[in-house]
């Protein structure tokens, strides 16, 4: 039973109120930084805690926030990325939807070292009814002293606002983020400048996610250096996982990163195995735009090596034998699962969430969509498997955002991993109608490498 | 003559103050959504211009933004609109079957409303209820789990509902 910091008061009851939420422990980490720590204490504290942004980029947080420029006389925000739109991922909305006043005690103690006196929550449109659980939560907050002027007597001010998004996945980019904030079409913005010199409204701004921010809490509460003793290496701390697909126990898990991805899928404290009595075939361990790997690659690394749910391990082999942790959204794909047409809805998702902006984005999302819809339809040809990859690599790295790479990932490792169901699609069309391709050998042991290479 | 009630210009204000002054524009994605409830689930050009002149906009900066996001419809919409995801996890957990029993059920296809103008069906990407799937937004609220039965249920539901309200 591994270790939970952010989930542990997830079940006690009523949590969602005020004053279940004091009653068990809320609201000391603000009471310890506003009254014994200074601003800079807090983000070294941080550091130290080794947190890497929950988001899915794995940026070290507390480098992140140092990066803030602060210039005399100009305000600095902090904006939480509450736009959780990648598929597979919804461990954000658990966090708001639940335990709401966990995000807002993260971002009291993150305003006030990064000296934000205005924070806002930029959460997506559809999550319509958590706006309302968090308006609520701002408000006890406020009426409790946790917010407004002068907090606890320190000196410190802070508000907190919410704005709704209103569909738009691309918002879920920090500078497109900014652009939707301001009130304009969620188009992402060239980078240098980075929001830490030019954020919203041209200020310093530094933008993190729900998770990230909640885990400054018990960073706060324990010290960094307790917090960097959980989890392995550069993977410090607890991860939440979204597990989802064809699993017996789809939810949001919250880890230690020392757990194998096979106990993950297998065991009854987290998935509690595959569905139906079906057999692994794939999985996407961190969001619909990390690699697909195939049930072989995802259990064990290339090297033979037990692969773990942390941010090194997944991401072991890089994108020929490996994946990444991205978002924690973890997609399971039992043996009946077409991987043609899995990949052809991610495909389809990327175009439609592509801004347009780029040409090899808006032009290259909507060409995989429709070479993928022939293959999976039977009218595939087999010259449009390497057209596919070539398109993908057009993308990848030639787009504003990493929209572009995002979409292009998918359909690559697809692709890598998966290409005798790709090829079997176009050679045997009128029966890839009616069954599909199956296990095959995708569970089959890999030969092991030898130790010098 | 489109205008909000009192009411509604109170919660206006109350969107408009979240923001520094000078910021209304800011403002704008949450009075969509406010102009969007209010005037018959959908934005017309005169709601569009009216939120500009109360933002103090120029209107194309209303129209690039309510043609961007995709929860702003630009044409009229049933009364209730069943949002059904599509998207891996999703599909993974047939959506396909939910999304072609809705069609039959209500005799529309996605993108289409009911003549009597009761319902819409729109398939949409992921909303963030993977682990719940098959699932769809209905208003504010996310329906999950869906079985034929459960589509059963809630068209049931929105019909009863609709008949107390006439």
């Amino acid at each position: 039973m591994g270790r939970k910091l952010l989930l542990d008061k997830a079940h006690v009851e009523n949590i969602r109120q005020y004053d279940v939420y004091r009653q068990n422990g809320g609201y000391r980490s603000v009471e310890k930084a506003l009254k014994s720590m200074s601003p800079d204490a807090v983000t070294e504290e941080v550091k130290k805690s080794g947190l890497r942004g929950r988001g899915g980029a794995g940026f070290p947080t507390g480098m992140k926030w140092s990066f803030l420029a602060k210039p005399e006389g100009v305000p600095r925000y902090l904006v939480v990325n509450a736009d959780e739109s990648e598929p597979g991922t919804f461990k954000d909305r658990y966090l708001m939807e639940f335990i709401p006043h966990l995000l807002i005690e993260g971002m009291i103690v993150a305003s006030f070292a990064l000296g934000s006196t205005r924070s806002y929550i930029y959460i997506r449109g559809e999550y319509a009814w958590i706006v309302g659980i968090l308006e609520q939560a701002i408000a006890e907050a406020r009426q409790n002293g946790w917010l407004g002027k002068n907090i606890l007597g320190s000196g410190f001010d802070c508000d907190i606002y919410v704005q709704r998004g209103a569909g738009a996945y691309i918002c879920g980019e920090e500078t497109a983020l900014l652009e939707s904030l301001e009130g304009k079409r969620g188009n992402p913005r060239i980078k240098p400048p980075f929001p830490a010199v030019k954020g919203l409204w041209d200020c310093p701004t530094v933008v993190n996610n729900v998770e990230t921010i909640s885990a400054v809490v018990p960073i706060i509460n324990e010290g960094g250096d307790e917090y960097a003793k959980i989890g392995v290496g550069r993977s410090t701390g607890t991860k939440l996982i979204s597990a989802c697909g064809n699993i017996k126990k789809p939810g949001v898990y919250e880890i230690d990163m020392t757990i194998s991805v096979e106990e993950f899928i297998y065991s009854d404290e987290y998935c509690g195995g595959i569905a139906n009595g079906k057999r692994l075939k794939a999985c996407i361990p961190g969001g619909s735009s990390v690699p697909i790997l195939p049930a072989n690659l995802l259990l064990k690394t290339a090297k033979g090596e037990k692969r773990i749910m942390n941010y090194e391990s997944l991401s072991d082999g890089g994108f020929a034998t490996g994946s990444m942790m991205g978002s924690g959204g973890f997609i399971v794909l039992d043996e009946d699962q077409c991987v043609v047409r899995h990949t052809y809805t991610l495909a389809r998702f990327y175009r439609h969430e592509s801004c347009g902006q780029c040409s090899p984005c808006r032009e290259g999302t909507g060409w995989m969509e429709k070479i993928l819809w022939n293959l999976e339809s039977g009218k595939g040809k087999s010259s449009d498997i390497d057209l596919l990859w070539d398109i993908q690599r057009k993308i990848e790295g030639n787009t504003i955002c990493p929209l572009g790479d995002a979409a292009a990932w998918p359909v690559a490792a697809a692709i890598r991993h998966f290409r005798d169901e790709f090829e079997w699609h176009v050679t045997n069309a009128a029966e890839s109608q009616t069954r599909n391709f199956g296990l095959a050998h995708y569970a089959n042991e890999l030969p092991v490498a030898p130790a010098s290479v | 003559m489109t205008t909000f009630s009192p009411e509604k210009l109170n919660e206006f204000q109350r969107l408009v103050s979240a923001y520094p002054e000078g910021k209304q524009k800011s403002a704008l994605i949450p009075v969509l959504h406010l102009a969007q409830q209010e005037f018959g689930g959908w934005l017309s050009s005169d709601t569009m211009d009216y939120v500009a002149s109360l933002l103090k906009l120029d209107p194309i900066e209303v129209y690039e933004v309510a043609t961007f996001y995709s929860m702003f419809n630009l044409k009229p919409v049933g009364k209730y609109m069943f949002e059904v995801c599509q998207t891996g996890p999703c599909m993974l957990n047939g959506s396909d079957n939910i999304i072609a029993y809705i069609g039959q059920k209500l005799g529309i296809k996605p993108g289409e409303t009911t003549a009597d103008g009761m319902f819409t069906l729109k398939t949409v990407e992921c909303l963030g209820a993977c682990g719940y799937a098959p699932m769809m937004q209905l208003g504010k609220h996310y329906r999950e789990h869906l079985t034929k039965e459960k589509v059963d249920a809630i068209i049931a539901e929105c019909s009863q509902q609709a008949a107390k309200q006439n």
